[in-house]
């Protein structure tokens, strides 16, 4: 039971970090422009592949570098040239369109890379188990993924509460027709955050696809978790998105490590049911079982309850 | 939306002869179709089409007249087509007696019992909320629908036999032709009810609500009920497009209620025109049109319904049928004609530009997933060498030198535009 505890706990960590990237990003560029970025996921699915072809040639570290900048481009160019025009039409556009774009993108990874499921692997430096815990082993790579995204959750505290950059983009979010008086290009700030937020979601996808696989069906995977995160967190904070990540990585891998069913509780209670009812599903269902649909369970109660969120402080 | 509303207080005033005559020629043209596409593949399209009409519209009941954004409008779908899966196998069992053709009816209670259930919560905000919500409660019964296997069937589905019930004059359904009436007679009838619905005080406070919540509130409606009141229409609907759904394929799986299909209803509304009632009916026809006959020529479609989807979103907001409305000005000032010459000229090299681009994806396509060393490909029925530099060099020509021409002709273009709505002098105004 400890050794169950103790890799959930780690596994859930290293996932919700790893969502973490992703939902920062999200967060930010929500709380700049209200727009909650259904491509977010996609320039994570970008991320990884572009990390694959990159480390055909010339190997996966330079490709941990090369892949996000890529990806934060294109997003900084989505941004310019896409999301900056649709915007005059509303707010429900912007929303439709970045849908339009997940389903585009998706579809030009199928064109680009095909449907199969691509080799893309860990560097082989890092393909051993970094140490063995009652039987188990725990691979290096996790470590290596656990090490990257609290590096990159420090830097981005540092960044946006201790550097002038920071200080603008807080500023251009809560207020941004005065920041621009100030003299501050807020359109340019947009641009950049939306920019780094993609390059973000880019890098977690350099360091997940060897783990979680690169296909293209990563970004469905993950893209509705993270908007997931994104809410119950309270939109557009920060805090709140790194608290709510943490929360459904661990949800998730303990909910799938821990193998009770309806059935096993109600004995504590002395109570059976006939196994071929019409209801007979209820009855067996298990944890690990309605573990994809605990988030959204989540979600729904969050919203229904308490719309801010969390930590948040604003519904829209 | 303006636009709606001068139509339909004209539309008042105008005899009931004219108001029925879109109704008429309505019948009349679902009556003729079967006869000019009397094929199997036409009789499937036509099928399709009618139930994605009946869905698109059912989901523009809340996004184009009430201003709520769905991601998980296929739950609604997706259960009305299980129940009445269900309710054609307990027919087959002798269960009770009920006629095949009236299902669909409970696919439309059980979408109207479970939008009363969601709504009661989700419509309590439009806007980024309300569609948070609709994508959790899609994925929440996507995910739901793997588990309880009972009543879903799991991965493979349930099916059942829409020619067991009690015949109705010989007719049991048996026959492609049979289906395709029944569906017909439903889409008329769905989208008479959907029409006058939006004709009725609570269809026109689903548009109030949406242009502006807070004065509607002022002048004492419940912006809650209202959507709450579309929301559950809107179900209904859906889940009587999912039991013709099921009567149609007789087999309804997980993916009718998945993500997907939620994405694909929004496609079709959207291209269609969302500002428009007609919009969704368009969009649906031309989606199902893309996806049966793209299909056959071609392993990318989804790529172009995807680009189509994407160009809409940016630059045409108001659909294709958004397109064609703006000519109605022109038309009633009969100076249609003036355009044809200006369309003509530019339509020629933006059809060789689309050609060159469509080439270039297929040939790239080509050569990425065909066997190896195979270079030979067919595009609508041009063989030619998918290596060759002569195919490079015409499809580079066809491209630029079509976008390059497209753009020397959109002055002419704008200025044809320009003279064709311009109001006439004797009744400045009155026209625009």
């Amino acid at each position: 039971m400890l050794e169950l505890i103790f890799f959930s706990l780690l596994n859930g960590i290293v996932t919700g970090l790893l969502l973490f990237m992703l939902a920062s990003g999200l967060t930010l560029i929500f709380s700049m422009m209200g727009v909650l970025n259904f491509a977010h996921a996609s320039f994570y699915m970008l991320g990884a592949y572009f990390a694959y072809t990159v480390s055909m040639y010339l190997g996966f570290w330079v490709g941990l570098f090369v892949a996000p900048v890529l990806v934060g481009l294109m997003g900084a160019v989505v941004e310019r040239y896409g999301l900056r025009y649709v915007h005059r039409w509303g707010h429900v556009a912007e929303l439709i369109f970045t849908f339009g774009l997940a389903f585009l993108i998706e579809e030009i990874v199928q064109f680009v890379w095909g449907k199969d499921t691509k080799a893309y692997h860990e560097p082989e430096i890092l393909q051993f188990p970094l140490f063995t815990f009652f039987g188990q082993n725990f691979p290096a790579y996790k470590a290596f993924m656990l090490l990257v995204s609290i590096a990159i959750f420090v830097v981005l505290l540092l960044i946006l509460t201790r550097s002038r950059i920071g200080l603008i983009i807080q500023a251009a979010i809560h207020k941004p027709n005065m920041t621009a008086m100030l003299g501050h290009n807020v359109p340019l700030v947009f641009m950049g955050v939306f920019g780094v937020g993609c390059a973000l979601a880019g890098l977690a996808g350099v360091i997940a696809g060897p783990a979680l696989g690169t296909f293209p069906g990563m970004a469905v995977v993950l893209g509705s978790i993270v908007f997931v995160i994104v809410v119950i967190g309270g939109l557009g904070s920060l805090t709140g998105a790194f608290v709510a990540s943490l929360l459904i990585g661990l949800l998730q891998t303990f909910a799938i490590a821990l193998d009770y069913s309806v059935n096993d509780f109600l004995h504590l209670f002395n109570i059976s049911f006939d196994a071929d009812g019409a209801l007979r599903d209820l009855w067996t269902l298990s944890l690990p079982q309605i573990a994809p649909i605990l988030p959204y369970l989540l979600l729904i109660l969050i919203l229904i309850f308490r719309p801010t969120g969390l930590f948040g402080n604003r519904e829209t | 939306m303006s636009e709606i509303t001068k139509s339909a207080v004209s539309e008042l005033s105008r005899p009931l002869r004219k108001t029925l005559m879109p109704w008429i020629g309505f019948v009349i043209l679902l009556l003729a179709l079967p006869n000019i596409f009397s094929s199997n593949v036409g009789l499937y399209t036509m099928n399709l089409m009618g139930i994605f009409i009946i869905f698109a519209l059912s989901y523009n009941m809340l996004l184009g007249q009430g201003g709520m954004l769905s991601f998980g409008h296929a739950v609604y779908f997706g259960l009305g087509g299980f129940m009445s899966v269900h309710f054609m196998n307990y027919i087959e069992d002798g269960l009770f007696v009920f006629p095949m053709y009236l299902v669909p009816i409970f696919g439309g209670i059980i979408g109207l019992v479970f939008a009363i259930i969601i709504g009661s919560f989700s419509t309590r905000r439009a806007g980024t909320v309300f569609a948070m919500i609709s994508l959790g409660v899609g994925e929440l019964m996507a995910a739901s629908s793997l588990i309880f296997v009972a009543f879903f069937g799991g991965e493979e589905g349930v099916s059942g036999d829409r020619t067991t019930g009690p015949e109705l004059a010989g007719i049991d359904f048996g026959k492609d032709i049979h289906i395709y009436y029944l569906i017909a007679a439903w889409v008329f009838v769905t989208v008479a009810l959907m029409y006058l619905f939006s004709r009725t005080p609570a269809g026109r406070m689903a548009n109030a609500v949406r242009d502006n919540a807070e004065r509607a509130e002022f002048i004492g409606y419940s912006q809650r009920k209202v959507r709450f009141v579309s929301f559950c229409a809107s179900g209904f609907f859906a889940g009587i497009a999912g039991g013709l759904f099921a009567l149609n394929f007789e087999i309804v799986t997980e993916e009718n209620l998945n993500a997907l299909t939620s994405g694909v209803v929004l496609l079709m509304a959207y291209i269609g025109g969302v500002g428009f009632f007609i919009g969704p009916i368009v969009g649906a026809v031309v989606f199902t049109l893309l996806q049966s006959i793209l299909s056959n020529y071609t392993d990318i479609w989804q790529l172009y319904v995807g680009i189509l989807f994407v160009l809409t979103v940016m630059y045409v907001p108001q659909g294709l049928t958004g397109i064609i409305m703006m000519h109605t000005a022109a038309w009633r000032m009969k100076r249609l004609g003036i355009l044809i010459l200006p369309y003509l000229r530019i339509g020629i090299p933006a059809l060789a530009m689309l050609a060159g681009i469509a080439a270039f994806l297929e040939t790239v396509h080509h050569m990425r997933t065909a066997v190896e060393g195979e270079t030979l490909m067919s595009l609508m029925g041009i063989e030619y060498d998918s290596h060759g530099i002569v195919t490079w060099i015409v499809i580079l020509v066809l491209t630029f030198v079509g976008g390059y021409l497209t753009r020397t002709q959109l002055p002419q273009l704008r200025e044809a535009w320009e003279t064709a709505n311009k109001p006439p002098a004797s009744t400045k105004g009155a026209a625009s």
